[in-house]
């Protein structure tokens, strides 16, 4: 019995009311934390790292680029991790946090798309190119729209969450198979991983990892688009417990007159 | 399954405009190309392979919404549904009815819309060859977004944004092997890979589609 009780405790937070408690005693704390993240690391990496000596100033976008491109793509993990807890266990705080991540994951996506845009105009001397990071990034924007669309378009709760969760499960590998298919299609423009890579560690290849100078406001960057993510999602899956507590009442009030 | 596969062409057959018409705007998408690019014979001839097997693909897009919004509508997906034949099935002869009479017509009028578009001549088996290969996979996978979008009032436009990044892959291989093929290279390495992505989706999303299926007739 223990033994269970520890692996049960996970999923305690499947109920709606634990689910909120908890996180409304952690958020305000949580909020501190992301503004404190984001404000030291972009405070940091604008003002107190040097420039670049190709890339002038525009290298300080990496404070947001990075991060945000991080987590658009984690955002999207989340939401099929989810999306399975939904489909094999039915908890509707799960549905409900995939709904509520993924307007941030398609923000985060817009923002390093618009970044990257931002900084190619100057770097790469032009505002889009056909490459293949950018245009999967693109088709992962895409499958975002398709995704929150779905979700608006079903009224009955339970039916929306099972469909895209469906959704999500299905275009996570078309998702991939696209991101291998560009690949294929068009050669790079954009650099390859530079941030966290083998050997990059150990600094045996410090040629084209990111200088530590930029390192580690970048890495508290990255922990604050984190934090702001999951600071996101906890708010918005509140909103929606609560919309569909609403919801319930006046259907019992309605049903009652 | 046979009886499910002869009703569905019939009815694709007689029930007027269903038939032609991915034909007629295949036909139509690759008149309007020269009046938006100029009618440059050398332009069109670099552009062909992907103009017609965009064409296709949006050919394919059209008729999607009425693969199960007409047989929803009826109650015939009900009686389906509870019929002894399992979904799964279903939704593959479905999704085969679609290709017989929307993915294999355009496989068919391909070489001849080449011809329009000036499409270099190794081009014309590559693209028949990456067309029959290909276009399963779009049924296939429209069938899916079909199913998904099968209950809902408005869904012709939900379905597009749902399908066409879905389409994503094949678009890129199938356009590939045909523009390949137009200029005389090896085309075997993106005809394996669209083979490969046929053949896994023909394989799996079934059981996808019709998972779907039985949440909306729920």
């Amino acid at each position: 019995m223990t033994q269970t009780s520890k692996l049960n405790s996970l999923w305690e937070y499947a109920n709606p009311k634990k689910f909120l408690s908890t996180t409304e005693r952690f958020l305000p704390g949580l909020w501190i934390v992301t503004a404190l993240c984001l404000a030291v690391g972009l405070i940091w990496g604008f003002f107190f790292t040097g420039d670049d000596y190709k890339q002038g100033s525009t290298v300080k976008i990496i404070y947001l680029h990075v991060p945000a491109a991080l987590m658009a793509i984690n955002a999207w993990l989340m939401m099929l991790v989810t999306s399975l807890i939904w489909v094999v266990r039915r908890h509707h705080v799960s549905a409900l946090a995939a709904r509520a991540a993924a307007p941030v994951g398609a923000v985060f996506t817009l923002i390093a798309l618009v970044t990257g845009a931002i900084w190619g105009q100057p770097m790469w001397g032009t505002w889009w190119e056909w490459d293949p990071r950018l245009t999967s990034f693109l088709i992962l924007f895409l499958f975002y729209l398709g995704y929150i669309a779905l979700w608006e378009a079903i009224e009955d709760p339970d039916t929306a969450a099972d469909l895209t969760s469906v959704l999500c499960l299905v275009g996570s590998v078309f998702a991939i198979l696209s991101r291998y298919a560009v690949n294929f299609w068009n050669q790079g423009l954009h650099q390859g991983a530079s941030v966290f890579r083998a050997g990059a560690v150990t600094g045996t290849d410090t040629a084209e990892k990111v200088s530590n100078i930029y390192f580690y406001p970048l890495l508290i960057c990255m922990i604050g688009f984190v934090l702001l993510f999951v600071a996101l999602v906890f708010y918005r899956t509140g909103t929606e417990i609560r919309a569909r507590r609403i919801k319930a009442l006046q259907a019992r009030e309605r049903m009652s007159a | 399954m046979i009886a499910l596969l002869t009703r569905d062409l019939r009815l694709a057959l007689r029930a007027g405009g269903g038939f032609g018409l991915g034909l007629a705007f295949f036909l139509i998408l690759t008149v309007l190309v020269p009046f938006s690019v100029g009618p440059q014979s050398a332009l069109l001839a670099v552009i062909a392979p992907g103009v017609l097997w965009l064409g296709a693909l949006l050919a394919c897009l059209l008729s999607l919404d009425r693969l199960l919004a007409l047989d929803w509508e009826d109650g015939t997906l009900d009686l389906l549904a509870t019929a002894p034949l399992p979904l799964e099935s279903v939704v593959t002869i479905k999704a085969l009815a679609h290709w017989l009479t929307t993915g294999l017509p355009l496989v068919l009028v391909a070489p001849v819309l080449g011809i329009l578009l000036n499409l270099p001549t190794p081009g014309y088996v590559w693209l028949v060859v990456s067309l029959l290969v290909g276009t399963p996979a779009l049924s296939v996978i429209g069938t899916f977004g079909a199913a998904l979008t099968v209950g809902l009032k408005r869904g012709g436009l939900l379905l597009s944004l749902l399908v066409l990044p879905m389409y994503v892959p094949t678009l890129i291989f199938g356009a590939e092997v045909a523009r390949r093929g137009a200029e005389g290279m090896a085309t075997s390495t993106p005809l394996l890979l669209l083979a490969g992505i046929t053949a896994a989706v023909i394989a799996l999303l079934p059981f996808a589609s019709a998972a779907v299926l039985r949440v909306n007739l729920r």
